[in-house]
């Protein structure tokens, strides 16, 4: 019973969840979503551009392309937010006088998320029919234009489930700016769960972070789910009066 | 009297290769003014190879492409294929677009044709082939021979002085081939210059005003329908007929 009693007080003492609770609000889930969003909005236009020159016809491109995806992929977030965040915040200090860790964390996540969009780009891009691209062409597009109005619209509606994915992994990674410190109004939510967690000796306020995630999280899974089925069954298309009259009238003939 | 501001085609001497494979060898074809040519031959002789060189989707290695008397292979490619339409046999309509805004994407991005003004021409094709009231359908939603139809308005759509035919028909259910070869044989008949691949016999001898026979890459026997049809000349063509007729 007190071994119960006692687990239940390590993770679910409702006071000190709820303690923690306004400043997760204030300030850990806007300054997660910032981190998050930022990174993911850029990382999209890097990803891009890396998908492109992937998916290029011109091999040193396509080779550069794969280098940064190996590289940035192959490494751990952790190392990757230490070395950009520590390597060149002096430097940024000295040339700008911020000490905010912000755009050097952003930084960092950009670069690694990019790594990982630009694949699921190139595969979308990749996934699209080779007829697509030659009734384009066909039609007196030129290859840039095919790719841009034809090709590519329809690889990122393919692959749009795999970047909702790689957004919830963003605002997961986004905790690790914790490492480059923060001041109190800059923390995150796993920041100020984790320093309550610390302050009070009981594990509560990291559950409470959990929550908070999840509260960002699961929706986006759901919302995967929704594109997915919406993907694979066609948009809901309003029938439209005519198709019954199709049958006798003009559209009866094949 | 014709409706369309069609031209002449002609390649001549139109070689090709990937790597080792000869694809194309030496093929000459003149497609008149208002006439429709139809190439047939077995799977793998170079026919729709053919058609993607003489409008340059694919650059051929020796030969050359005149249209209208002149040669065209200093042109910039992508200003040709805007002369010459092509129909494919998987239709290759834009699925994420509405069956008008398949039609009137290269007016508008192309033509630079105001948005209103190419939405009304690509209904005006639409009504042409029939599916004025698809115009707001996706692709998807269309059977296979109604986005044929629809893939033939989005070529005509750029006012094309020669229309291509690669296989329109072989990928439609039986019931569906008619229709579409229908609407080809009235552009035919409206003065459409067509070069027309097919596997379609009776279209070929009933439509076509000269009828070429490929093989291996080369240009065996050509000549008018009847000829080709009532008096093969050579062995090739005689047993490919046996074989499809």
């Amino acid at each position: 019973m007190d071994a119960l009693d006692q687990l239940v007080k390590t993770f679910f003492d409702w006071e000190a969840m709820a303690a923690v609770l306004p400043n997760m609000i204030r300030f850990g889930l806007p300054n997660t979503l910032i981190l998050a969003v930022s990174a993911g909005v850029l990382g999209c236009i890097l990803g891009m551009i890396l998908a492109i020159m992937g998916t290029s016809r011109i091999t040193a491109l396509r080779w550069l392309s794969r280098i940064y995806t190996d590289v940035f992929r192959g490494v751990p977030a952790i190392v990757i937010i230490l070395l950009i965040g520590l390597g060149l915040g002096p430097v940024v200090r000295v040339a700008t006088g911020s000490t905010n860790p912000f755009p050097l964390a952003i930084f960092a996540l950009t670069l690694m998320a990019a790594a990982y969009i630009g694949e699921i780009f190139r595969s979308g891009i990749q996934s699209v029919e080779k007829g697509q691209l030659e009734a384009s062409r066909a039609l007196g597009f030129s290859y840039g234009s095919s790719m841009r109005l034809v090709v590519i619209p329809q690889g990122i509606r393919r692959v749009l489930p795999a970047l909702v994915n790689q957004f919830i992994s963003l605002i997961k990674d986004s905790s690790l700016i914790y490492l480059l410190g923060l001041i109190a109004s800059q923390r995150e939510i796993f920041r100020i769960g984790n320093d309550a967690a610390a302050i009070t000796g009981n594990l509560s306020p990291l559950v409470a972070a959990a929550f908070m995630y999840l509260l960002l999280t699961v929706p986006l899974t759901h919302l995967v789910n929704y594109i997915d089925n919406r993907l694979r069954t066609g948009r809901p298309e309003k029938r439209q009066p005519d198709d019954a009259a199709a049958l006798i009238g003009k559209g009866a003939q094949p | 009297m014709s409706e369309f501001a069609s031209g002449s085609l002609t390649g001549k001497n139109l070689h090709l290769s990937f790597g080792s494979n000869h694809v194309l060898r030496g093929i000459d074809l003149h497609v008149g003014k208002g006439t429709t040519a139809s190439v047939i031959g077995p799977s793998g002789s170079g026919k729709s190879t053919l058609l993607r060189v003489m409008n340059r989707l694919i650059e051929p290695d020796q030969g050359d492409i005149l249209l209208d008397g002149r040669s065209v292979l200093n042109d910039n490619p992508d200003e040709l294929r805007q002369r010459i339409g092509m129909v494919f046999q998987q239709f290759n309509l834009f699925p994420h677009k509405t069956v008008a805004d398949n039609v009137s994407l290269a007016l508008r991005k192309l033509r630079k044709l105001p948005a209103e003004q190419a939405q009304a021409e690509a209904l005006e094709q639409l009504d042409l082939v029939g599916l004025k009231h698809k115009a707001d359908a996706r692709p998807a939603n269309l059977s296979g021979g109604q986005q044929q139809r629809v893939a033939i308005a989005r070529a005509l759509a750029m006012k094309p002085e020669v229309m291509f035919f690669d296989e329109a028909t072989s990928a439609l259910d039986p019931e569906l081939v008619k229709g579409v070869l229908a609407l080809m044989a009235d552009l035919a008949k409206g003065g459409m210059t067509m070069v027309v691949v097919t596997h379609e016999m009776g279209f070929s001898r009933n439509v076509s005003d000269t009828v070429t026979f490929m093989d291996g890459g080369v240009v065996v026997e050509s000549g008018p329908p009847e000829q080709i049809f009532t008096s093969p000349e050579t062995e090739r063509l005689q047993g490919f007929l046996a074989d499809v007729l």
